[in-house]
């Protein structure tokens, strides 16, 4: 344990706490006569500068990480990287789209909110520790609360946060309760540790405990990717909370979440890598024919694949099919969320012991991330023009802005992934990395039969992108088909439409060349 | 010719951008990027005369994976070039009276020609399929929007039914990419892999039915008349006339290229029916009879076309089942002849006649004497009819009598009952010929007085070069078809000796 360890290691956090602080005393402070406009200019301004700084301070903190002792508490490099290098990004966007919106008179207070909850984002993708990782999640989780309710003058935005915070609370429980088995089984709160102690634990008899602590805490972090059947939050929240503020629930809390998860995979797999045991070796005996086989042990790597393939399953199917029934955008991007959600626990189902599977998650996921903060920022233009966010209030789109319906053109037909947009790219990389992970995996020889579980899975994954296809039509066929009744132009704030028109060519452009984020993605990886 | 690709592509943007207050400007561009096209076709189709598969781009676009960037060429990708350019000219030349919103209407048409060309391009498995999925969408549009008869049900279903059969494509995909060892998407990599028998048995069938929806298999061809009917002159050419054959060329590249073990016999044999091969014939037999039969039963012209459509690909599936020399040259030459004369029979029945009668019921056509009134289209319809019923002289006759040989060298029964569709095939053009054009009622001197009154507009010029060019290809292929055979001959002698090389 080193203050000065500590103090480098978590450099990208302070920047976004200082700016956070920043944002509070200038608007507070300074800006208190000022009209409104620029408050909330200057305090975007000054989000994205924090986000900025935060990104070259994850670049200057090396791929070092924290140790407290022998365990390891924040990781730092690989997958933990790229995720927060995304997080701050992602969050920036989701400031630039405040500059333009009028929910709130405290804008200062909004976006030092966003970046409390960011810095709880980057501590979840780098967390190590069982106890990391629940602080982390709570910093995070308070702040979506808060955000959500921010629009003080609408009763869906309180009846959204109200019923967000009452699941919240509840998960964090089970996840907490959760944890505190792995806690007995094991006697530690770091990932490697847990997962060699629940080896022994489980030969010893402590496997149903195992698969109760592993239930709970697939139900607390499932609330928190919304996954079926922990998703009842999200369509309420999705319609109720300030546009910006459902952006960054669905983009920044969705990678720094999915990021914890590859952690946890991460450390289920290489456990024995993270230990740094020092001396002995691998034993390898044969046992001659006809011995009994010695007893098998349970431990991490049998059950929590198939908790994850069950969530998995539940949630594209589920996803997909009630997506098809509804009215408004913004919960038919609620439920398409927890479809792709449920992609996503596919690849963390098979997860692979090269860096692929890890890799093709955060690709999906920032990407995705990426497309529903464009997604939002149509629906929350639009929303202001024709104060609704039904289906019908996309009627027109093309002649009321043309700009503005090109943007949601290509930002729904790549999250129904059709090339050669970026959606399409990530599933298939994805679905790709699922055929050929797998915890068993490690065993394949070259050329040798499909896994007929992945290659299912992978089947209903692809079938149901099928269906998704008919809900994304629906908001294009209004936005382009159908005839309008008001064709009055729609204004767009000029840093808004810069944002959106940035986000779609980034869509078409990660698309056509899909090897550009990949590379960026695997430079945070040490050669293997 | 890869730039085929890149100028439709290209022009597509630039499309969308043009003034939306100019149609004139939107249609001369759209023409100009189609004639382009056509160009690059021709001369690529006569540059690669006598040659085999010519690579015109190879670069890695996904290393980590070995996807590629690979455009190459044989003689059948060459023909099939050759026919997307003459009908993306043809069906720019029949959509010159669209004023609603031209510029994104030639900018989805083009869009969609981009991606066509693309797949008939491809050397890379997963390069092929991203063009055709590129495909899809500009196709909902065009339908959705400039469309008629319930025209948003059309295009949903077409949408819907392709994305269904793209899923089982990606499916069979991916799987074939990681049973092969993950290393390369490439055609030619995937074909040399040996993927095990027992996969192909099961991926065949997969990405060959995927494929076929496109191609209108029966009984997956119910997305074909309805979306025909309810797509726009141009859109209903490029539909029938290549859109389908994305389907059949899949069917060949990917699922007998890269699955040929797929077709082998599963070792017994249920009520005559042994293999994969023996399935996907009889049901290409029963599309070709099943087509005709209801084309004959319709009352809406389009629909007799619609169900043409079904008839004639049919045999294109039929002609890939054979599995010999001669029934797969009959089905690539048939691809081109049924893309060239059912473009020719929508132009037909959705521009010179439906925009001037404002009706395409045989009810109302036969009042009209549309043989006197518009003798232009009645005369082009004899000439087309003729065409499509397979008299020798036009290249349907060459492409079906090819590809019935074929069938009956490798089972008799298949050309037998296949027959009977060419027979009801003379019938339904025959029906359709006298009830919309040549009714045997005399006009009553009233009818003469208000035909007097309401005049149709004159034949405009891009109709007159339509016809001409799709009449004249049919035509030139029927009379000497070698100009065609020679190029798909020997690249269909390859493909069958060796996968997809």
């Amino acid at each position: 344990m080193n203050y000065s360890d500590l103090f480098r290691a978590t450099l990208p956090e302070t920047a976004l706490e200082i700016a956070a602080l920043l944002v509070l005393v200038v608007d507070l402070g300074f800006l208190r006569k000022a009209a409104l406009q620029i408050r909330t200019t200057v305090a975007a301004v000054i989000g994205v500068g924090g986000c900025i700084a935060a990104v070259s301070a994850v670049y200057a903190a090396g791929w070092a990480g924290f140790s407290a002792g022998s365990d390891l508490l924040l990781a730092a490099g690989g997958s933990a990287g790229v995720a927060q290098v995304a997080i701050l990004v992602l969050t920036a966007l989701t400031l630039l789209l405040l500059v333009d919106s009028a929910f709130t008179r405290n804008a200062g207070e909004y976006v030092s909110v966003v970046l409390m909850a960011a810095a709880g984002g980057l501590i979840i993708s780098a967390a190590q520790d069982l106890l990391v990782i629940f602080v982390g999640l709570e910093l995070l989780s308070l702040g979506l609360y808060i955000l959500t309710a921010f629009n003080k003058q609408s009763g869906k935005s309180a009846e959204a946060a109200i019923k967000y915070y009452l699941f919240g609370g509840m998960s964090a429980a089970f996840l907490l309760f959760g944890f505190s088995y792995l806690y007995g089984l094991s006697g530690s709160t770091s990932l490697p540790k847990v997962v060699l102690g629940t080896y022994m634990a489980s030969a010893n008899g402590g496997a149903p405990l195992l698969y109760i602590a592993l239930v709970m805490i697939a139900a607390g972090l499932g609330f928190k990717i919304a996954a079926f059947p922990f998703h009842l939050w999200a369509p309420d929240t999705y319609e109720g909370a300030p546009a910006p503020a459902a952006a960054f629930i669905a983009s920044v809390s969705k990678v720094a979440s999915f990021a914890l998860l590859i952690s946890i995979s991460h450390a289920i797999l290489w456990w024995p890598a993270m230990l740094h045991l020092k001396g002995g070796g691998v034993t390898f005996t044969v046992f001659p024919a006809g011995t009994p086989q010695p007893p098998v042990t349970v431990g991490f790597v049998t059950i929590w694949p198939m908790i994850l393939m069950d969530l998995s399953v539940l949630s594209m199917v589920f996803g997909n099919l009630a997506a098809l029934a509804q009215s408004s955008v913004r919960r038919l991007l609620a439920y398409s969320a927890i479809a792709h959600a449920g992609y996503i626990l596919l690849g963390l189902a098979f997860f692979s012991w090269t860096n692929a599977s890890a890799q093709a998650i955060l690709y999906y996921s920032v990407t995705y991330g990426l497309t529903t903060i464009g997604a939002f920022g149509v629906v929350g233009v639009v929303e202001r023009a024709t104060g609704s966010d039904k289906l019908d209030s996309f009627l027109g789109l093309h002649k009321r802005n043309p700009l503005l319906a090109a943007v949601l053109l290509v930002l729904f037909l790549s999250l129904a992934g059709i090339p050669p947009f970026v959606g399409f790219w990530a599933k298939f990389n994805l679905f790709a990395t699922v055929l050929n992970g797998g915890w068993y995996g490690f065993f394949k020889g070259p050329l040798s039969s499909l896994p007929a579980e992945a290659l299912t899975l992978v089947a209903v994954a692809i079938a149901f992108s099928a269906v998704s296809l008919y809900y994304y039509l629906q908001v294009l066929k209004r936005a382009y088909v159908m005839p309008a009744g008001d064709e009055s132009p729609i204004r767009v704030h000029p840093v808004t439409l810069a944002v959106l028109l940035l986000i779609g060519a980034a869509v078409l452009v990660l698309g056509c060349f899909p090897a550009l984020l990949q590379n960026w993605i695997a430079s945070f990886y040490p050669a293997m | 010719m890869a730039w085929a690709i890149y100028i439709s592509f290209a022009g597509a943007l630039i499309s969308a951008l043009l003034p939306k207050a100019k149609p004139e400007v939107a249609r001369w561009w759209a023409l100009a990027v189609a004639v382009a096209g056509l160009a690059i076709g021709i001369a690529g189709f006569a540059a690669g005369m006598g040659q085999g598969r010519q690579v015109f781009v190879d670069v890695l676009w996904v290393p980590s994976m070995g996807i590629h960037f690979l455009l190459a060429a044989d003689g059948i990708s060459r023909v099939l070039v050759l026919l997307t350019g003459i009908a993306a000219v043809a069906g720019v030349l029949f959509s010159w009276n669209i004023e609603l919103r031209t510029n994104q209407f030639f900018a989805f048409y083009l869009a969609l020609i981009g991606g066509v060309y693309g797949v008939f391009l491809s050397g890379d498995l997963f390069l092929l399929f991203v063009f055709y999925e590129i495909a899809i969408v500009p196709k909902y549009f065009l339908i959705s929007i400039w469309g008629s008869t319930r025209r948003e049900y059309g295009a949903m279903k077409l949408a819907l039914y392709s994305f269904v059969g793209s899923a089982m494509v990606l499916i069979g995909l991916l799987a074939a990419y990681t049973t092969a060892g993950s290393h390369s998407t490439a055609l030619v990599d995937l074909a040399h892999a040996g993927l095990p028998v027992s996969f192909q048995m099961w991926c065949f069938p997969l990405v060959f039915v995927g494929f076929a929806i496109l191609a209108g298999m029966w009984p997956f061809h119910t997305w074909a008349p309805t979306g025909h009917v309810a797509a726009p002159t141009a859109a209903s050419m490029l539909l029938a006339g290549v859109v389908m054959k994305l389907g059949a060329y899949g069917c060949l590249r990917v699922g007998i290229g890269l699955f040929p073990h797929g077709l082998d016999p599963w070792g017994f044999s249920l009520i005559g029916i042994g293999s994969w091969r023996d399935v996907f014939a009889w049901l290409a037999v029963i599309g070709i009879v099943y087509g005709a039969l209801v084309a004959l039963a319709q009352t809406d012209f389009k629909f007799v076309i619609g169900y043409s459509s079904v008839s004639h690909m049919g045999f294109v599936l039929l002609g890939l089942m054979t599995l010999n020399q001669i029934g797969l040259d009959g089905a690539v030459l048939q691809m081109f002849s049924h893309g060239v004369i059912a473009g020719l029979l929508f132009a037909i029945v959705g521009r010179i006649v439906y925009d001037r009668t404002h009706t395409r019921q045989f009810a109302e056509l036969g009042p009209m004497h549309l043989s006197r009134r518009l003798p232009f289209a009645a005369w082009a319809f004899v000439f087309a009819g003729v065409a499509s019923m397979g008299l020798p002289g036009f290249s349907g006759f060459v492409a079906e009598l090819q590809v019935l040989v074929g069938a009956w060298q490798a089972n008799p029964w298949w050309a037998a009952v296949s027959g009977i569709g060419i027979i009801v095939g003379v019938a339904y053009i025959w029906r359709a010929l006298q009830k919309a054009f040549f009714t045997d009622a005399l006009p009553s001197p009233h009818e003469l007085g208000s035909e007097q009154a309401h005049k149709f507009a004159s034949i405009t010029w891009p109709e007159i070069a339509g016809v001409a060019l799709l009449g004249i290809s049919t035509l030139v292929v029927g009379l000497y078809p070698r100009i065609l055979l020679d190029s798909i001959e020997p690249a269909v002698k390859a493909l069958l000796a060796g996968g997809a090389q």
